[in-house]
């Protein structure tokens, strides 16, 4: 095994492990790690949305965008940039949510739920698949969204700026902002271990580049596994973490934090796994993404708390006891806006822009 | 034979796919693919060295420019 390999295993098991340690320091059961989930958290306690059950400012995202940006600091890997179909990025972001939220998780909570024993996951796990598939036949027929150029540097500070004006805001805990007092917002680890936490798996999701949607794609597409240990990694310690605390328990029904409607379960998966596919990345990957300065990426997850934000306004997410109608149909035109702008993105539309792959 | 690939600004898999066509067309020679971010770097360097190919790489500015040879 070499050491770009290693690396990718450590980052997953590191993940894995300190995903069960945060949920047995008080985070919600099989959600010691999840990006959708906590930003939608961080979203209510802006009260940008005001489902009282998930609000609080969750330092596990500080502290990974924070030890992002230190690692692409540190190897000078740092780069501001952006203009890569920027808004189109927000809109895929705010797709890929609504399905996430319809699910009730990202691919690494898909991972971390699967391990915990929730088969509700394999499911979800499965409609991930397929939405990354499809979207891998619009890459291979020429989809794209154009070349990201150098911006100024400060461009590239502004989101992990964001960031430290969250932790001031965790901790100062000034009024305006919303701390649940039950549900799973309410239900998390100390703060120093949240961020500690986030920290060590930001570093090592940076050095890397560990990516749940891009570790199907590249298995798809060209066969290669790579991504996929860091994946499978995340599930065999989980599991094993899971079994040694006493804490899995195989089954379909009464899963925490999470509902039985297969079909729904599988096609809000699908369409956050097609729309990651074509911003490049998972959730995880798009914050990493943001802390070495690109802004493209810090507009996706935007773009993702904007989707949190009108999921819970609207009434959209799913819940334990299932995803309601307005849900279904969120999810449905969500599909039809993907396949739009997969279709609109191909090489008849960019030809008049930028000529890929052929010198700009 | 001898081929450019400029991979500039794009995100994975972008580089890696432009790359493969490039490698697939040529079959052996030179490709010089020019890349701007450190995934994009590694991811590149992967594909080809797993098809057989020499990787050199050269640091050209902010951005990275991949030497890919075959015999």
């Amino acid at each position: 095994m070499n050491g770009k390999r290693m690396l990718v295993v450590a980052a997953g098991g590191t993940l894995g492990l300190l995903a069960v340690v945060l949920v047995a320091m008080g985070n919600p059961a099989n959600m010691g790690y999840c990006v959708a989930c906590f930003l939608r958290d961080i979203t209510g306690g802006l009260g940008l949305h005001r489902a009282a059950p998930v609000q609080y400012i969750r330092p596990e995202i500080i502290g990974l965008v924070l030890g992002a940006f230190i690692s692409a600091q540190v190897t000078k890997e740092f780069r501001a940039v952006g203009g890569s179909s920027s808004f189109t990025r927000f809109v895929l972001g705010f797709l890929a949510m609504i399905g996430m939220l319809v699910f009730l998780g990202c691919p690494v909570r898909a991972v971390l739920r699967l391990a915990g024993g929730d088969l509700n996951a394999g499911v979800g796990l499965l409609g991930l698949a397929a939405g990354v598939a499809v979207g891998v036949q619009f890459l291979k027929s020429g989809f794209s969204l154009g070349r990201a150029v150098p911006q100024q540097k400060g461009n590239g500070y502004i989101f992990t700026g964001l960031m430290v004006v969250l932790l001031l805001l965790l901790l100062v805990r000034p009024s305006f902002i919303f701390f649940s007092e039950k549900g799973p917002g309410s239900m998390h680890a100390p703060v120093w271990a949240a961020l500690g936490a986030g920290l060590v798996i930001g570093v090592l999701a940076q050095r890397s580049r560990l990516c749940m949607v891009g570790g199907i794609r590249d298995f798809i597409m060209f066969r290669d596994a790579h991504l996929l240990y860091g994946f499978v990694a995340i599930f065999v310690v989980a599991l094993v973490g899971n079994l040694v605390v006493g804490t899995f328990k195989i089954g379909f029904a009464g899963q925490p934090v999470a509902h039985t409607d297969g079909l729904w379960n599988f096609l809000g998966m699908a369409l956050a796994g097609w729309a990651a596919v074509l911003l490049g990345g998972c959730p995880l990957r798009q914050l990493v993404a943001a802390a070495e300065g690109n802004t493209d990426s810090a507009l996706t997850v935007m773009g993702i708390i904007f989707g949190a934000a009108v999921s819970h306004n609207f009434g959209l997410a799913g819940s334990p006891t299932g995803v309601p109608a307005g849900g279904q149909i969120a999810v449905i035109l969500g599909l039809i806006v993907v396949f739009i702008i997969a279709c609109a993105n191909r090489p008849a539309a960019v030809k008049r822009g930028v000529s890929i792959g052929k010198g700009s | 034979m001898e081929r450019e690939v400029d991979a500039r600004g794009l995100l994975c898999p972008e580089p890696v796919l432009l790359t493969k066509q490039a490698l697939d067309a040529l079959g052996a020679g030179t490709v010089k693919v020019l890349v701007s971010n450190a995934a994009a770097r590694e991811n590149v360097s992967r594909l080809a060295e797993s098809r057989g190919w020499q990787v050199e790489v050269r640091e050209q500015g902010e951005d990275f420019l991949l030497v890919l040879t075959k015999k």
